[in-house]
């Protein structure tokens, strides 16, 4: 690079190095990380609209005693796909949705660490969706829960297809959950800009980087189960059929521990939305940022030893039981930590009452109800009255809804603007706001009491003796409530992208590094690369961020830096646009779906998921070029 | 946040004026049902305790920081924190000493059911099938096992100990008044204690989700005084008596020489199927098809002819049988006293 070339110049040659091709190809071929991204929450978008219209019909049928809306049939395959939707395809895809977009923006960097496997894992992720949704159509939509315990789900009692639908839409989409994770935690840990040292990585970015860890150990256990319960179905190998041997009982183990980390899974990155949206609106620094991401650690560490308590009805020896009450409630601990560090940093900043932080404020009032019920499920003979109630249904969705859709909410509404150029409408914010939690607390707070009522969870109906009729209107009036509101914040969503006010780059007086880019940021996230010497660049570096040059220009090329200290290391290319993430998760998708009607497609299936893969990795013949890297001071 | 308060107020009181009807864990009438009743109550206490208490500061905190807010003012960063760092220190180790309380008492009921258990406890197997339960009582006087479906006789003040098996899926055997849940899982034997204090009906029902009719797996329970179990025990250990009454005497025959007799036992006919509930004292019970229906005769014709438009999806195949006929086994079955 010995000509001379002025700034313009460059900066347009880094625009073309970075664009996608035109065009339909270049939507098939993209591997841009925001792009990728801005499919995933589209896609979450349509699923929780679909997923929601579903918990709507169920509560209509539930609203009166004896109603005959539904057969029962149709009621369970609502709530198996209600569940598998919302548990598999909604929570964890949308978490790792906002991460695939925003931690190269938080980290000062141009791309995740595997552009092609974040677009592979897309592709793969929207086979999962249509492996579930499109049986739906034509009528062979899984109808056994969200868990679906064998024997139940074994070839005895779910005779058909829809339990392997069910096991294996689990096995692929989670590959697809797995590369996501992967990518993101090799991004957090070799791709921070010159500086990020440990101490300085943002909140959100910790708890995407634990939240990622987590799915890495949790995810085997869950393809494992599922896959032998296929085994089971397709080549009869009786892992969970008592009479021969094997134990129903494994199932629930292996299930659980993945499905208890789960939840933490989705809570963590909802914890560090929580954490960014607190410290801009407060304006000042996070009371307690060690101590928040400690106890993010021991959240992360605690989830897997408590999976048990999902289980205390099983009749497990009580003595362990006992083990798993004092081990669960034992995350209240750091948890109610982080519930102290937010209301102290409100408590001493100088909160602003935006939308984002109201979501916020929902969120603490919300979630510590689903915390505290969740510490009386934690208690073994308690657990073994409630299980299986609408109390515990009661209690997961505030947990859920009130602990990680109510802080994405928010956090949506915090990086429209930077996502689209424009803002958010915040009348209708407000609206929407008010009308999804006051209907969310009306519909589920009832659920409570009616669980200590004795009304079990999935039952279709129930007779007017019983006397739950008149708390499940309520129920069903407060769901309509949220799920009005919903649409409307989609709405809003919809309307500002055309008619939004502009935003600017940084609207909110965010501290964190994607507020330097442009809104919307060009395909290359930053000009040039940020240096940062704290926590929160953008409120310490009061003068323009520092900045680091020397990458080049007429190429994708990225800056890999130390695990501990951030400080650079080398230049890498990063991967063109292709389209052989596509084809490979083509392929992969057919050999799962083939698999569920002749084991031989594991066999021949795995031909076309070489070709994708060899077409992927296809060397390129090209040298990186070696220049000096320089901090620079503007 | 005052206005979210209030929104929650009602749902406070309505929880703490709700009664418990006769399938909740609210109305207690057994000894394991009240000792977690009080743990209940124990975690209410300590967990709205926490609970006021995080609202309360965060409401304190908002309306302090509200006098401080300017819009002009520069972020501050890494303010001294030293009153919220002792804050801090003193909320988690209230959480500690809450959680220390609420895990012993969680760990003393725990004990205290399992030492409920008599030596001397009247042994009863029960066995869920899809969509329904096998009762088996052990005769106090021969040790031979006494068959009934669908509605369990338990003694006041004494303890049954309840052998729980399944002969297909996981199914969960819950009767909230009187005592917790525990499963029934296929291939094992799980055991449950059951001291009721209060006699009556009760109502239990499947609790974990075991197919398309889970809704409709009900239980009958009945606790009797001891002297009217010993009766009722007494009058479930004899055959059925032959009918006197010529229509149920036709009835009987269509009963055993028919479809019925496939898969139900009538003791002391010619009726020994096993794969469905045994009817010997069937009029004699409160509820048709696991609580789905009120025990009548109008409502056992339905079933034998209907039972898909009763409980959609049943193991029940429906009998085609003329009105007289019918009529005659339905005549037949409530007389099964
Ligand atoms: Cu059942």
């Amino acid at each position: 690079m010995s000509d001379p070339r002025t700034p313009a110049v460059e900066l347009r040659t880094l625009h073309v190095s970075w664009a996608d091709a035109p065009g339909i190809w270049g939507f098939l071929t993209t591997v841009d990380h925001k792009r990728i991204a801005a499919r995933y929450i589209l896609t979450v978008v349509l699923l929780l609209f679909l997923a929601g219209m579903l918990a709507l019909d169920m509560r209509l049928q539930l609203a009166m005693p004896d109603m005959e809306r539904m057969t029962p049939q149709l009621y369970n395959e609502s709530f198996s796909l209600h569940g598998s939707t919302m548990l598999f395809l909604v929570s964890v895809p949308v978490m790792e949705a906002m991460a695939i977009w925003l931690v190269p923006l938080m980290l000062g960097q141009r791309a995740l660490a595997f552009p092609r496997l974040a677009a592979f894992s897309y592709w793969l992720y929207l086979g999962g969706v249509l492996m579930l949704w499109v049986p739906h159509a034509f009528g062979i939509t899984p109808d056994l829960g969200w868990f679906e315990y064998p024997p139940l789900s074994g070839p005895a009692y779910s005779p058909g297809h829809r339990a392997d639908i069910w096991a294996q839409m689990i096995t692929f989409t989670e590959v697809a959950a797995l590369a996501a994770s992967v990518n993101i935690a090799a991004t957090v840990l070799k791709m921070r800009s010159p500086g990020m040292t440990l101490a300085r990585i943002p909140l959100f970015v910790w708890a995407m980087f634990l939240a990622s860890l987590m799915t890495i150990f949790a995810l085997p256990a869950v393809m494992m189960v599922t896959s032998m319960l296929i085994a089971d179905r397709l080549v009869s190998t009786q892992f969970f059929a008592a009479a021969a041997g094997g134990d129903p009982i494994l199932f629930q183990h292996l299930f659980w521990w993945f499905g208890h980390p789960e939840v933490y899974i989705i809570f963590l990155p909802a914890a560090g939305f929580v954490s960014v949206i607190v410290e801009t609106f407060s304006r000042r620094t996070l009371f307690g940022h060690a101590a928040v991401v400690l106890s993010m650690l021991a959240i992360a560490a605690l989830a897997f030893g408590l999976w048990v308590h999902h289980m205390f009805a099983v009749g497990l020896p009580r003595l362990g039981n006992d083990f798993y009450t004092a081990a669960s409630m034992a995350v209240a601990l750091p948890a109610g930590v982080q519930i102290f560090c937010w209301i102290a940093t409100l408590a001493s900043g100088r909160p602003r009452f935006d939308t984002p932080l109201l979501w916020v404020l929902a969120f603490i009032v919300t979630f510590v109800i689903g915390g505290l019920s969740g510490i009386m499920t934690a208690s073994a003979p308690l657990d073994q009255q409630v299980t299986d109630t609408y109390f515990v249904v009661a209690h997961f969705h505030y947990v859920l809804v009130g602990g990680a859709m109510f802080p994405l909410f928010g956090a949506f509404t915090y990086w429209y603007p930077k996502a689209t150029g424009r803002m958010m409408s915040e009348l209708w914010g407000k609206i929407s706001f008010w009308l999804i939690v006051g209907g969310f607390n009306l519909g589920f707070f009832p659920m409570h009491i009616l669980g200590l009522q004795g009304m079990p969870r999935r039952i279709y109906t129930y007779s007017e003796g019983m006397g739950w009729g008149p708390l499940n209107m309520v129920a069903s009036i407060g769901s309509a409530i949220a799920v009005a509101g919903g649409v409307l914040f989609v709405a809003n969503a919809a309307w500002s992208y055309f008619r939004g006010r502009a935003a600017g780059p940084n609207p909110w007086g965010g501290s964190t590094l994607e507020w330097a880019a442009p809104s919307p940021p060009p395909q290359h996230n930053f000009d040039a690369m940020p240096v940062v010497d704290s926590l929160t660049p953008l409120w310490t570096q009061k003068q323009e961020l520092a900045v680091m040059t020397g990458l080049a220009v007429d190429r994708r090329e990225v800056l890999v830096t130390s695990v501990v200290e951030a400080t650079p290391e080398y230049r890498q290319k990063s991967p063109p646009p292709s389209i052989a993430p596509l084809l490979a998760a083509i392929a992969v998708t057919i050999l799962f779906v083939g698999s569920i009607f002749t084991p031989w497609a594991l066999v021949w299936g795995a031909v076309p998921v070489a070709i994708g893969l060899t077409l992927w990795f296809w060397p390129q013949r090209e040298r990186s070029t070696t220049g000096p890297l320089r901090a620079r001071n503007r | 946040m005052t206005l979210r308060r209030l929104a929650l107020l009602p749902g406070v009181l309505a929880l703490s004026a709700c009664e418990g009807g006769f399938q909740s864990p609210l109305a207690p009438a057994g000894e394991q049902a009240a000792s977690i009743h009080s743990l209940f109550w124990l975690m209410m206490a300590v967990c709205g305790f926490m609970y006021l208490l995080v609202l309360a500061g965060l409401g304190i905190g908002l309306l302090r920081a509200r006098r401080r807010r300017s819009e002009t003012g520069e972020p501050s960063i890494n303010p001294a924190d030293r009153g919220l760092t002792r804050g801090l220190v003193a909320w988690a180790a209230l959480i500690v000493v809450g959680l220390a309380v609420l895990i012993t008492g969680s760990f003393l009921v725990e004990r205290t059911i399992a030492g409920a258990r008599a030596r001397d406890a009247l042994e009863v197997r029960v066995t869920g099938h899809q969509w329904w339960w096998r009762i088996q009582y052990r005769d106090p006087a021969t040790g031979a096992w006494i068959e009934t479906a669908n509605e369990l006789h338990l003694p006041l003040g004494q303890t049954t100990r309840i052998a729980l098996g399944s002969s297909d899926v996981i199914h969960s055997f819950w009767v909230p008044n009187i005592a917790q849940k525990l499963d029934l899982i296929p291939g094992r034997i799980n055991r449950v204690d059951l001291t009721p204090t209060r006699a009556g009906w009760f109502r239990g029902q499947c609790a974990e989700f075991c197919g398309v009719q889970h809704a409709h797996m009900a239980l009958d329970v009945k606790v009797d005084t001891p002297e009217e179990f010993a009766r009722w025990l007494a009058s479930q250990r004899r055959p059925a008596t032959p009918p006197a009454d010529p229509a149920a005497a036709r009835g009987l025959q269509l009963v055993t020489r028919g479809q019925c007799a496939m898969c139900h036992a009538i003791r002391g006919t010619q009726a020994v199927g096993r794969a469905g509930p045994d009817l010997t004292h069937f009029g004699g019970r409160r509820s048709v098809a696991a609580g789905t229906l009120t025990m009548s005769r109008g409502a056992v014709q339905g079933w034998i002819t209907q039972p898909q438009a009763v409980k959609p999806g049943t193991m029940m195949p429906p009998v085609a049988l003329s009105p007289a006929d019918a009529d005659a086994v339905s005549r037949y079955l409530m007389d099964l006293k």
